[in-house]
């Protein structure tokens, strides 16, 4: 694509165009719709961390007046083992028995039985006269527990995976993986200076303010609608039409207005246990999760255990880089070890690494996407690790970072070369950045860190449709969790040349727009972009032919330009230039009505990657951390929706500094989580953070027709490497774990005065 | 279990309704009067998705019992703008792209409101510790802030 | 599962007349004032039915009274309405940053002092505060008034004095005399919307020399109810609040902590931590006393 492309909309930050709805209270999210006949579902969860089931009498939840559906694992059909594709996909048995245990409860809060109920608080009444027998078995809690030979087995039949040979005993290690190239030992002998480090980094939530919530209505044909916030309805289909054994076409999702996922709403939790209720009730029923549900019951990160060694040699040049990690995958197996793995060196253009990985069991939560799922974890060691081999070499951090940095033409560590990269150019605007050299209170320390996400194409639809009077309504299928309206708005509006005030845009459910895969991966710009704009070029195509047409020339001597159809240069035609409004009105005369249409597997989603820069304060007499000021770099490729854009970016780096200084899920000995609330599961707070300046890098993407590279994911990715190399150059020691929470930090700052 | 007749103002209009006495006034908000723009984000005061004016001053309505409105008047999301359009403070929230998902918003608009009736020039700090019981995910908060700084500056020195 | 009722009474007699109905049918009873506490406990920890008296209705509740003797503090009015009021503030500085520190703006619209010290958290913000200025509970019951120092009314994690028959009217402050000065700190990972970690209230009086004639330390949640210090005062009382003073007293109420390990922080930090406070929000009293003792 060319480079010096002067856009006329792509780049301004227009108004929203479902904002007037979201800032009065008309826009519907999850749990604000109420169908007539409702009644009320609610999920019986496991006071257990590891238990099997023995049996499950709701007999006297059955005969409570009011109380018109019960349902248990019985009652889903037998879990079959098979993949579901997609960021939330795994295999279906787990996904299946996630959402409702069938033998075994595998984490406090695991969901075993739901009953319907005229009221919300009968509902609540019956569950509790449900009877569970439980045999009460020793929960696993940690990674180091949980890998240990004789540990307690969560699945009996898990052995691990990507082995040479199948191991003989079943482990709690789902699976293992590795990813290298190079020598690492002859690496690593060629080093001057080496680091090593054990990191530890607990589970996070992804904290999304609205909880789960969803409203099914199966009718006496067994076909059913359902209403729910997601980040993707197609998937949810998917996922509901496997776990239930149902005909796709007998199921509709419609997407609500959704607030907030990061992730964690790429999976299925109550959309099959409401579908099940609603087909025994023959009722609608209306299910929404508590706050406490949501964190004992849905998709927390990882926690991992990581273990680096970097080696260097004295100009800077890494020589090599070795990695250990384990991710927690909680209940069931699926961590994001594989995205953390080959996302932990990106950055470097290295010639020995190695990276070995493992996916391991434990008696929480089964994890869930979260924002880059797998790169914060291992990037922060990675990055501290840097930062530490920065401080052994007397290296401006930034430096030995330029030294190595991947660019066009490296190959990456997990495969392919890179195409255009904007790493470099972050790195250069970080180090120009004046909050680089800014001067520092007393007490502060400055960090700074890499960030790196993939991102991902997958399918895409999209169809425009020209009103009559030439506006403009573009139809897709991806749940707008942060403002994807607007860019798909603009992005028509300037490919077709109309004003972006004459463009609209709506999320069709799963009955009235073509599949799309979920809002995540950062590839709804990229990819439903690059739909939105093939649909927008199939209009201008057939607009070119009926202006044709209309002047009895040929096509190819029409083109389109500033949103009308004009003759080409030379073609001796009295004709005026056609606007898509005068073509729309004309539109019964030249053929009926204009709709444009493109459906795509996305190719080329090119990486992003970002630099911070974060100024922490230390009060060595309490240990806590005050946020003096932050600054995020990051290559958009090219930002469609500028405010969006920093506002990802913003966003990104405040729940990234949360996980950094605060947040963690806290466990008792019994696996019980005890700060399952916004009380004590710190979120930053308004008067946490400082403002959050941003500089939007733009490199173009090649393969996106506005060079658009997603940019979601990355922006969490460098805050917690960027936070903890802070608190090291505040208080001159390194605190590998995280959170760096006061009284980790006033511990390590005892220990250091001895 | 007997239900309690309550009679209360919201938005400005009489409002009868009928509740059990263990009730809140946002499950009476959303479920009772169909009032869904006030949000549900954690039922225990500590997100401020549930943000109304009670009487003028800003609260949880999660945490107030829908019987304890008797005689007050309520102010929802639903009551913040005019006849004339968008209240200032929902013009440059759109304007400052100080929502994303959005579902913290009704609550924060709420909660500015108030903060700019008790401080009409506030400085940052006391915006970010008025709205610190208002929890936003997505944001960061830095563009929450600007648009409620710029509020503060159109109210106070209108063009 | 029983029913929920509500009443609001009018009157402190028929509050009263509730509450010893409620205690001779052995049926259960409980005030509310803003319901901070209340609602969320409702629905979590204690969903048992009970009827619930609003206390918000009555005229002594809500009475905010300042006279050259003493400050009365209705239990129902608000901490957000106490932080308006301009000349309760420059008195009682420490207790109304104390209660500028329960929750968020929400929570302060409706949490009132009264509530804060009946729930009788052991990290309740105020009930330190209200330690250090000497606060003295008037307490209704059948029997007529009794007034109890706040610092003998919690008896344990979530356990106050009060009789089934009796509920609490407000607090009485005797007027602190010139030069004197209050403050609250606490410590908290978060700026705001948190529960404290340790919290120290601190109030002196200076001579006209700028030596401390009186003191009261109280330390919250670092033991299973908020404390007094007596120690920490004899460290502060006849000097001039110079460091090694206020790291005295910081010492006593670290030696006076018996915290425990949770969620919110260890017994280690903790004792440490309520030390730090002790000091610094010593110097801020002692700063408030010295201008005052100015203005005067």
């Amino acid at each position: 694509m060319a480079e010096a492309v002067e856009f006329k909309q792509i780049g301004t930050s227009p108004v929203r165009p479902d904002g007037v709805d979201k800032v009065t209270g008309r826009a519907q999210y999850g749990a604000d719709l109420n169908l007539p006949n409702m009644i009320y579902g609610k999920v019986l969860r496991s006071p257990h961390a590891h238990a099997r089931i023995l049996g499950i009498d709701t007999s006297r939840a059955e005969a409570m007046p009011g109380v018109l559906a019960v349902v248990s694992g019985k009652d889903f059909p037998d879990a079959e083992h098979g993949e579901i594709g997609g960021e939330g996909g795994g295999d279906v048995a787990d996904l299946a028995k996630n959402i409702m245990a069938r033998n075994k409860v595998l984490y406090h809060g695991h969901a075993v039985a739901a009953v319907a109920a005229t009221s919300q608080r009968l509902a609540e009444e019956a569950l509790a006269a449900i009877h569970v027998e439980y045999e009460v078995l020793p929960p696993v809690l940690t990674l180091e527990d949980a890998m240990k030979a004789d540990a307690p087995l969560l699945d009996e039949n898990c052995y691990t995976k990507n082995l040479p040979e199948k191991p003989e005993k079943p482990s709690n290690v789902a699976a293992v993986m590795q990813l290298g190239r190079g020598d690492v030992e002859k690496g690593f002998a060629q080093a001057d200076v080496i680091v090593e480090g054990e990191y530890r980094i607990p589970m996070a939530h992804q904290g999304y303010i609205e909880p789960h919530a969803c409203i099914a209505n199966t009718n006496e044909g067994g076909q059913a609608t359902v209403w729910c916030c997601t980040q993707g309805h197609f998937e949810f289909r998917a996922m509901t039409a496997k776990v239930l054994k149902m005909n796709v076409a007998d199921l509709k999702f419609i997407a609500s207005e959704i607030g907030g996922g990061f992730g964690g709403k790429t999976v299925i939790y109550l959309e099959p246990v409401a579908v099940l209720l609603s087909r025994k009730a023959r009722r609608p029923v209306k299910m929404t999760m508590s706050r406490e549900e949501v964190f004992r019951a849905t998709g927390p990160s990882s926690g991992t255990l990581m273990r680096m060694k970097v080696g260097a040699r004295k100009d800077g040049t890494i020589t090599a880089a070795k990695a250990w990690m384990a991710y927690e995958a909680g209940a069931f197996a699926g961590a994001p070890m594989g995205p953390g793995a080959m996302s932990i060196f990106a950055p470097y253009n290295l010639e020995n690494f190695h990276v070995e990985a493992c996916d391991v069991l434990v008696n929480k939560p089964k994890v869930a996407a979260y924002r880059a799922p797998g790169a914060p974890q291992s990037m922060h060691a990675m990055e501290c690790a840097v930062d530490e081999l920065a401080r052994e070499l007397g290296m401006d951090p930034i430096d030995l970072r330029l030294k190595n940095a991947a660019d066009e033409g490296t190959q990456a560590p997990y495969g392919p070369k890179f195409p255009p990269i904007g790493l470099k150019a972050c790195l250069q605007a970080a180090k120009a950045h004046p909050s680089y050299t800014r001067p520092l209170p007393d007490g502060a320390g400055r960090g700074v860190a890499a960030g790196f996400w993939f991102n991902v194409g997958m399918q895409s639809s999209a169809e425009v449709h020209i009103n009559e009077n030439g506006t403009v309504t573009v139809v897709e299928g991806n749940p707008d969790i942060g403002g994807s309206r607007a860019s798909m708005c603009l992005m028509a509006a300037e490919t077709l040349g109309v004003p972006y005030e004459n463009v609209r845009a709506l999320i069709g459910d799963t009955e009235s727009t073509g599949f799309s895969n979920v809002t995540g991966g950062s590839r709804t710009t990229f990819a439903t972009g690059m739909a939105v704009v093939r649909a927008c070029e199939d209009i201008i195509a057939q607009c070119k032919a009926r202006a044709a047409a209309t002047w009895g020339v040929d096509e190819d001597q029409v083109l389109w330009e500033d949103g009308q159809a004009v003759p080409a240069p030379g073609v001796n035609a009295d004709v005026k230039p056609l606007s898509l409004a005068d073509i729309a009105a004309n539109a019964a005369k030249t053929g009926g009505p204009l709709l444009g249409r493109a459906s795509l597997n996305a190719q080329g989603a090119g990486a992003s990657f970002s630099v911070n820069i974060a100024d922490l304060q230390v009060d060595r007499e309490t240990g806590k951390v005050d946020v003096l000021a932050f600054t995020a770099i990051q290559d958009a490729g090219r930002a469609i929706h500028k405010a969006y854009v920093e506002g990802q970016m913003q966003g990104g780096a405040a729940q990234g500094l949360g996980w950094a200084l605060n947040e963690e899920y806290i466990y008792n000995a019994n696996g019980v989580m005890e700060n399952a609330g916004f009380l004590d599961y710190r979120i930053p707070v308004a008067s946490d953070l400082p403002m959050i300046d941003t500089q939007i890098i733009e490199v173009p993407n090649p393969s996106h027709p506005y060079g658009v590279r997603g940019v979601g994911e990355t922006p969490i990715v460098a805050p917690l490497a960027a936070a903890a190399n802070a608190v090291r150059d505040a208080i001159g020691i390194r605190i590998n774990d995280l959170p760096l929470s006061p009284p980790r930090i006033l511990a390590a700052l005892e220990n250091a005065e001895g | 279990m007997s239900k309690v007749h309550v009679t209360t103002s919201i938005n400005g209009e009489q409002v009868e309704f009928l509740c059990a006495p263990e009730q809140s006034l946002l499950e009476v908000l959303r479920e009772g009067l169909g009032k869904t723009g006030t949000k549900e984000g954690c039922a225990t005061g500590d997100c401020g998705a549930c943000s109304v004016l009670l009487d003028g001053r800003l609260v949880c309505s999660c945490l107030v019992l829908a019987v304890e409105t008797q005689d007050h008047e309520v102010t929802t999301i639903e009551g913040i703008a005019t006849e004339e359009g968008l209240h200032p403070i929902q013009r440059k929230f759109l304007e400052h792209a100080a929502l994303q998902c959005g579902i913290c918003t009704p609550g924060l608009i709420v909660a500015t409101k108030s903060l700019l009736e008790k401080h009409p020039d506030p400085d940052e700090t006391t915006i970010r510790y008025w709205l610190a019981g208002n929890l936003c995910r997505c944001t960061g908060y830095d563009k929450i802030i600007r648009a409620v700084q710029d509020v503060a500056k159109e109210l106070a020195y209108p063009a | 599962m029983g029913a929920f009722a509500y009443v609001a009474p009018t009157s402190v007699d028929e509050v009263l007349t509730v509450l010893s109905e409620h205690a001779n049918l052995g049926k259960r009873a409980q005030v509310l004032a803003g319901g901070t506490d209340l609602l969320v406990q409702m629905r979590s920890i204690d969903r048992e039915a009970r009827t619930i008296i609003d206390i918000k209705k009555l005229a002594e509740t809500n009475r905010l009274t300042i006279s050259d003797e003493a400050v009365f503090i209705g239990a129902a009015i608000p901490s957000a309405e106490l932080n308006e009021n301009e000349a309760l503030v420059n008195l009682l500085p420490g207790l109304l940053e104390a209660a500028d520190l329960i929750g968020s703006t929400q929570i302060q619209g409706r949490a009132t002092l009264g509530g804060n010290l009946c729930n009788a958290s052991p990290a309740g913000d105020t009930i330190p505060a209200m330690i250090a200025v000497g606060a003295v509970c008037r307490i209704a019951g059948s029997g007529g008034i009794r007034e109890l120092p706040v610092e003998e009314f919690c008896t344990g994690v979530g356990t106050n004095t009060l009789a089934p028959d009796e509920f609490l009217l407000g607090l009485e402050i005797k007027r602190p005399p010139p030069g004197s000065g209050s403050a609250y700190l606490r410590f908290t990972p978060r700026t705001e919307m948190d529960i404290a970690v340790a919290g120290c209230g601190v109030a002196v009086t200076l001579d006209a020399g700028g030596t401390c004639t009186a003191a009261r330390v109280g330390i919250g949640a670092v033991a299973p109810r908020p404390l007094l210090v007596p120690a920490a005062a004899e460290a502060l009382i006849g000097t001039k609040l110079d460091d090694a003073a206020l790291a005295a007293a910081g010492e006593a109420c670290s030696a006076a902590a018996s915290p425990i390990t949770d969620k919110r922080g260890t017994d280690v930090y903790r004792r440490k931590v309520v030390g730090v406070l002790c000091r610094r929000a010593g110097a801020i009293a002692r700063d408030r006393a010295q201008a005052q003792a100015m203005k005067d």
